[in-house]
């Protein structure tokens, strides 16, 4: 078999195993998943390596007929990594090892089924961002869904039925308007493979465009999520338990705007390009929004999870711009939220199992107690913070260029969020870390342990790389993204030319010299 | 040619530095001596909060020590360790390593010093290879080393002054526990800093910009257990992104205008951008949101309250950082970008007003202030305020001349108050010094030198930056002429506190309890970095003699290079000419400047000599007056009640209605209503023929009356 197909289904392999161990054998159960993830981590760096950024298009293609039905189009199990999904593999990969380790402070009950929904949960993942047939990406899409729902619900806090119902109702009503719109697609095109349809369905009339970018927009939107469809993700947080929490903000709501990118901006440009502004509306109300909302928090977790939503925007507003800096700072930015943020819930997922409260009031002088988390913890908070040298700046700034370039007010308002989002940052970090010591609670803390610290090294190790040194990281998909800002400025020039409804081939291939080419006939 | 690699290593040689220093104190190595129980605490700066807060001058005294102190020693886990056994190995090491790396580092500036004045003719600069930061299709970020003229010059007194600092402070932080964690943070700043002087792109000068920024923060926080050095710290934070928003947009305008954020080429070609009209707009636009990041930086009028609440940190922080170096690097922008900022008259004279608005402000301030370290600190707010009147008065060689004899001076008076501290056993306020002259005489001395700089007093070094600032903003004539008038009245009331400072602290009666507290003189460690200072600053004039001394202006003639871009811009505002003091108009100003230095310094002096009784009329007598001027102007007062209480409740109001009550509730909604339409219509289906038969019937009807009436 290929490597992407071992890596999808390695966890799934892990999954099998710890179903056959017994139910006491809680330690065997622990090192296959943590065997299995290291195992996934190994074989996504290779495929980050054997990445070539000179190839267009989909790599390390794998392509197996799935089944048809009656004279439907022929669905594929078909697995690929190009410029817009390499980082998010790789995110992933890496990612899930430190969560698997995470679980051993807070996951006492259970363990085997615990482990069993997490691997299921990586090969959804993987899948979601590996697939290359629409049919397989909803597939993959449901599977990631269903194991959040039982992570939250069985380990997850007091009101977690009320958080799992909610997020679980909500996400899946997205879904099922995305699952219109994909039926529509196979019927219309008669084939479900993703870079075929990308390549026809931007010669759609725009109205017929706009329908479909709306369905999948809106199942997106939820899952990103977009302000306002925001209000499940604080509960889901809140109630989540630590692994949880790391894996739905690292990785589960990149989902969302990787399919943002994938399907509505690359398959559609002439509505995107349409609906931009609206989405960099909600962007930026979203940096904000989510700042002010972090801001009146007093629950150090459920004031990660509203920094989410602002983070989010970011990338919202960054990749609407459709411009090349928009589009790398958006893409980048998933990446340093899922290492940030996911930091940033390790570390209260951390001090919440010393403590067993999350209130800031509850907290102070921790610094004190336990130096060696205050450091990290600092570190999440100036990552977070977009200092400059750090993995964030890089994606904020190019965000915000590409922004400035597209609406100056947007930008201006996006700016805003620098400020908003230091304060809320340095508010909480001081009344966690700082100021005197005086409940005994807290000065009887014990520092990080060895394997804490192990899980959080990986992450500053990344945050520091991609802050000093961002351009191999943005090398890797700089190519797709310069496609795709391609077509959008064709449908701009195209729309902006004609005035109505589009009914000629808007699209170009994925060969950039067509593309030009039909830009410059364009443009004539 | 860029080939200087070795330039990497100035700013290189103080990371390492602090990445060692760091190291040890992660390791914990500097806690490896013998164990010591109960010892007093290590020393601080107490007392420094709610000073100067005007009309809460009466409980001034109950800031003081024993409250502050017992939380001080706890600091960090290592507690009291090595309080009383002196420095360990560990400690030793991290000092050593961090003065070695600021010991190179300034070898290294003045090796460029003189390579720079080797060059041949029409080179003047050096670039090292440059560093490939960010690259995406249609935005580049490459950042090299530049040392030109004025990096060279700002290269110099970083390292110059920060080393003179660093030594000092191995005598000065001695006692602290966090002993190696103050020199990686102090090493980790003046990386920061070298970065931002030395950065060939307003990218890589932002490294450094927010750089200093951090290492600002976790320093004014070093003694966070205290509470408000944390929230102290904060403060300076937020409110310099608040500087740093407005530059980030006009980084994004340069961006639209030139294609490039390269420092030089940006100077280099504002004239050809200008020649094209439309973008006169967006030149002047960038160049204001430069400014607002400056005004943050540089503790500028409306956001300068941080650097007084920054004093929360160990003094010899608040003499490296918020007196000789990071808060200069707002002026260091703006000479930079001097053509940017010369192309609209209307900039320059916004840049003066706020300075000198500042300098007014901050001087006012500092007069009525108890404690050393605010008079200091409102001080330096003052002196920048005078450093950008010069940059806005097109005399940018006089605000760089004025920067280089402030780091001397300031940094000078700073640890000369960090000495009366420590001898004074962590004592700030002056009403409780007095008589100190014998006890710390070579404090003393230096101090005075310090002051008569400060001050003006005629031939010490501020005098004549302060002057030529001064004659600059004269010659410019029109409003700049008002801007003189209040730059004379700053200089009034600078040489007035100054010397009373001065009274307060060395002279008179000693107002302390001499039964517990002792004052003495601070090792040589601290007291030879005084003295170096003191004679730089006696002697930094001869940087900048003024023309009518018939000697070339060293400084101006060694920036030409740097400055004749704006300076041919801001000609081009006058005719050709630059705005240029007469040798007469020079004379009579030197004069006017040096008899207002006198008079007022020996006002201050005179009236304070006794003791504190004129402060103790003022407040009972002019109770508002006092109260107004000691909390600066009740302008951080503003803030909070107007900006930091309605943001706090907007974004409670914004939790709890709109987001829980208004769109969570929404959410909550449909899905109630989803339930009650399926209970409603669940009635429907009750089970019972009867009903069903009703249903029925009524549905054959409906149907039998659709088909009749079609």
């Amino acid at each position: 078999m290929d490597l992407l197909t071992w890596l999808t289904f390695l966890p799934l392999l892990g999954a099998a195993l710890v179903l056959l161990t017994p139910r006491a054998a809680e330690g065997a159960q622990r090192m296959i998943a943590l065997g299995a993830t290291l195992a996934a981590a190994v074989l996504g760096v290779l495929a980050y390596q054997r990445f070539d950024v000179a190839t267009l298009g989909a790599q390390q293609v794998v392509q197996i007929p799935w089944f048809q039905w009656r004279d439907g189009p022929a669905i594929q199990f078909k697995l690929g990594v190009d410029g817009l999904s390499l980082l998010m593999v790789a995110l992933t990969a890496l990612l899930m090892p430190i969560v698997i380790l995470s679980t051993w402070g807070h996951v006492e009950k259970r363990v085997k089924e615990f482990m069993v929904w997490m691997l299921v949960m990586e090969t959804g993942m993987l899948g979601v961002f590996l697939s290359l047939d629409l049919v397989l990406f909803y597939f993959f899409w449901e599977v990631s869904l269903i194991p959040l729902y039982f992570l939250v619900g069985i380990w997850g806090g007091e009101r977690r039925i009320y958080a799992t119902i909610k997020f679980f109702l909500y996400t899946l009503a997205g879904s099922l308007v995305m699952l219109v719109a994909v039926i529509a697609m196979l019927y219309r095109f008669n084939t479900s493979d993703i870079a075929a349809l990308t390549d026809q369905a931007s010669s759609l009339p725009l109205s017929t465009q706009g329908y479909l970018f709306g369905a999948f927009a809106l199942a997106f939107a939820i899952k990103v999520p977009v302000m306002p469809f925001h209000t499940w993700l604080a509960d889901a947080h809140t109630e989540a338990p630590t692994s949880g929490s790391v894996v739905l903000a690292g990785v589960l709501l990149k989902m969302g705007t990787y399919g943002l990118l994938r399907f509505c901006i690359a398959m559609f440009p002439g509505a995107a390009v349409q609906w931009a502004p609206l989405f960099m509306v909600l962007g930026a109300a979203g940096i904000v929004y989510g700042a002010f909302l972090a801001m009146a928090q007093n629950d150090l977790k459920r004031l990660v999870a509203c920094s989410s939503v602002s983070h989010l925007g970011y990338v919202i507003l960054g990749m609407f711009a459709l411009s090349s800096a928009g589009l790398q700072g958006g893409m980048l930015q998933m990446v340093n939220h899922g290492l940030s943020t996911g930091m940033l819930f390790l570390l209260v997922g951390m001090i919440y199992e010393r403590r067993h409260t999350r209130a800031l009031d509850e907290f102070g002088g921790v610094a004190q107690s336990m130096p060696l988390f205050a450091i990290f913890l600092v570190i999440a908070v100036l990552s977070s913070a977009a200092l400059p040298g750090l993995n964030g700046f890089i994606g904020e700034y190019l965000i915000l260029k590409g922004a400035f370039d597209a609406q100056r007010v947007l930008a201006v308002v996006g700016v805003l969020g620098v400020i908003f989002g230091s304060v809320y940052l340095l508010v909480a970090t001081r009344r966690v870390l700082f100021g005197p010591l005086t409940k005994r609670e807290n000065k009887e803390l014990r520092d990080l342990s060895p394997r804490e610290i192990a899980t959080l090294v990986p992450i500053v190790v990344f945050i520091v790389w991609i802050g000093v040194s961002p351009t191999p990281f943005l090398a890797k998909s700089q190519p797709a993204i310069d496609v795709i800002v391609r077509r959008c400025e064709a449908a701009r020039t195209f729309t902006a030319g004609l005035e109505r409804p589009a009914a000629g081939p808007l699209g170009q291939s994925l060969d950039p010299r067509a593309a030009s080419a039909v830009q410059n006939a364009q443009q004539r | 040619m860029a080939d200087q690699l070795w330039l990497w290593a100035i700013p290189g040689l103080p990371l390492l530095g602090s990445a060692l220093c760091g190291l040890i104190y992660f390791l914990g190595l500097e806690r490896r001596t013998a164990p010591s129980v109960g010892a007093h605490g290590a020393h601080g700066d107490s007392g420094a909060h709610g000073a100067g807060h005007g009309a809460a001058h009466q409980d001034h005294g109950a800031h003081g020590a024993p409250a502050v102190h017992g939380a001080h020693g706890t600091h960090g886990d290592e507690g009291d360790a090595a309080a009383h056994h002196g420095p360990s190995a560990g400690a030793r090491l991290a000092s050593l390593l961090a003065c070695g790396a600021m010991a190179v580092a300034f070898a290294l500036a003045i090796k460029g010093f003189l390579d720079l004045r080797a060059l041949p003719l029409g080179r003047t600069a050096l670039e090292s290879p440059a560093w490939h930061w960010i690259r995406v299709t249609g935005f580049e970020v490459d950042i090299s080393m530049v040392l030109d003229r004025l990096s060279a010059v700002m290269c110099l007194v970083i390292t110059g002054v920060g080393f003179l600092i660093h030594v000092y402070s191995v005598g000065y932080m001695k006692h602290d526990a966090g002993f190696a964690k103050f020199f990686a943070y102090l090493n980790l700043f003046v990386f920061a800093m070298l970065m931002l002087v030395l950065s060939s792109s307003l990218l890589g000068l932002f490294i450094g910009w927010e750089g200093v920024g951090l290492c600002s923060y976790l320093l004014i926080g070093f003694w966070y257990a205290k509470g408000w050095p944390a929230e102290a710290a904060q403060k300076a934070f937020v409110m310099n992104r608040i500087g740093d928003a407005s530059f980030l947009v006009g980084s994004f305008l340069l961006v639209q205008l030139f294609g490039t954020l390269d420092l030089s080429d940006i100077a280099g070609r504002v004239r050809e951008v200008l020649a094209d009209g439309s973008n006169r707009g967006q030149l002047i636009l960038a160049a204001l949101l430069l400014f607002g990041g400056c005004c943050g930086k540089s503790a500028q009028f409306p956001l300068f309250t941080w650097l007084p609440d920054a004093m929360a940190g160990p003094t010899p922080v608040s003499a490296l950082i918020h007196a000789a170096t990071m808060v200069t690097a707002g002026i260091y922008l703006v000479v930079r970008l001097n053509p940017l900022f010369a192309v609209s008259e209307t900039v320059m004279l916004v840049i003066a007003i706020v300075g000198a608005l500042t300098a007014f402000i901050g001087a006012t301030t500092a007069l009525v202030q108890r404690d050393i370290k605010k008079v200091l600190a409102y001080s330096t707010v003052s002196q920048l305020g005078y450093m950008f009147l010069g940059l806005g008065s097109g005399a940018f060689a006089s605000a760089i001349f004025h920067l280089v004899t402030h780091a001397f001076f300031k940094g000078l008076l700073f640890l000369g108050a960090g000495s009366v501290i420590h001898g004074m056993h962590d004592e700030q306020d002056m009403h409780k010094m007095g008589g100190l002259k014998s006890k710390m005489p070579r404090t003393f001395l230096t101090f005075l030198c310090g002051a008569a700089a400060l001050s003006g007093l005629p031939l010490m070094s501020g005098f004549f930056s302060k002057d030529e600032i001064l004659a600059f903003t004269f010659a410019n004539g029109g409003v700049y002429y008002a801007l003189w008038g209040l730059g004379l009245v700053t200089a009034a009331v600078t040489a007035f506190y100054t010397w009373r400072m001065v009274a307060l602290t060395f002279f008179g009666e000693p107002r302390y309890d001499a039964k517990h507290v002792h004052p003495h003189e601070s090792p040589a460690v601290m007291t030879v970095p005084l003295m170096v200072l003191a004679v730089l600053s006696v002697l930094g004039g001869v940087l900048g003699l003024p023309p009518v001394f018939q000697v070339t202006h060293a400084l101006e003639h060694w920036l030409e290079p740097v400055l004749e871009p704006g300076r041919a811009i801001l000609a081009g505002h006058h005719d050709g000419h630059l705005p240029h003091p007469s040798h007469l108009t020079e004379w009579v100003l030197l004069g006017v400047g040096s008899a207002v230095a006198l008079f007022f310094a020996h006002r201050g002096f005179h009236a304070y000599k006794a003791g504190i009784q004129k402060d103790t009329d003022r407040e009972r007598n002019r109770p508002a007056l006092a109260g107004f001027l000691g909390d600066a102007w009740r302008i951080d007062t503003t803030y909070a009640e107007k900006i930091v209480q309605p943001l706090k409740l907007l974004s409670f109001v914004t939790y709890v209605v709109i987001d829980q009550f208004g769109i969570d509730g929404a959410v909550n909604g449909t899905g109630a209503l989803a339930r009650a339409t399926g209970g409603a219509l669940r009635t429907l289906t009750d089970g019972r023929i009867k009903t069903y038969a009703i249903w029925i019937g009524l549905g054959a009807t409906g149907i039998v009356f659709l088909w009749m009436w079609s």
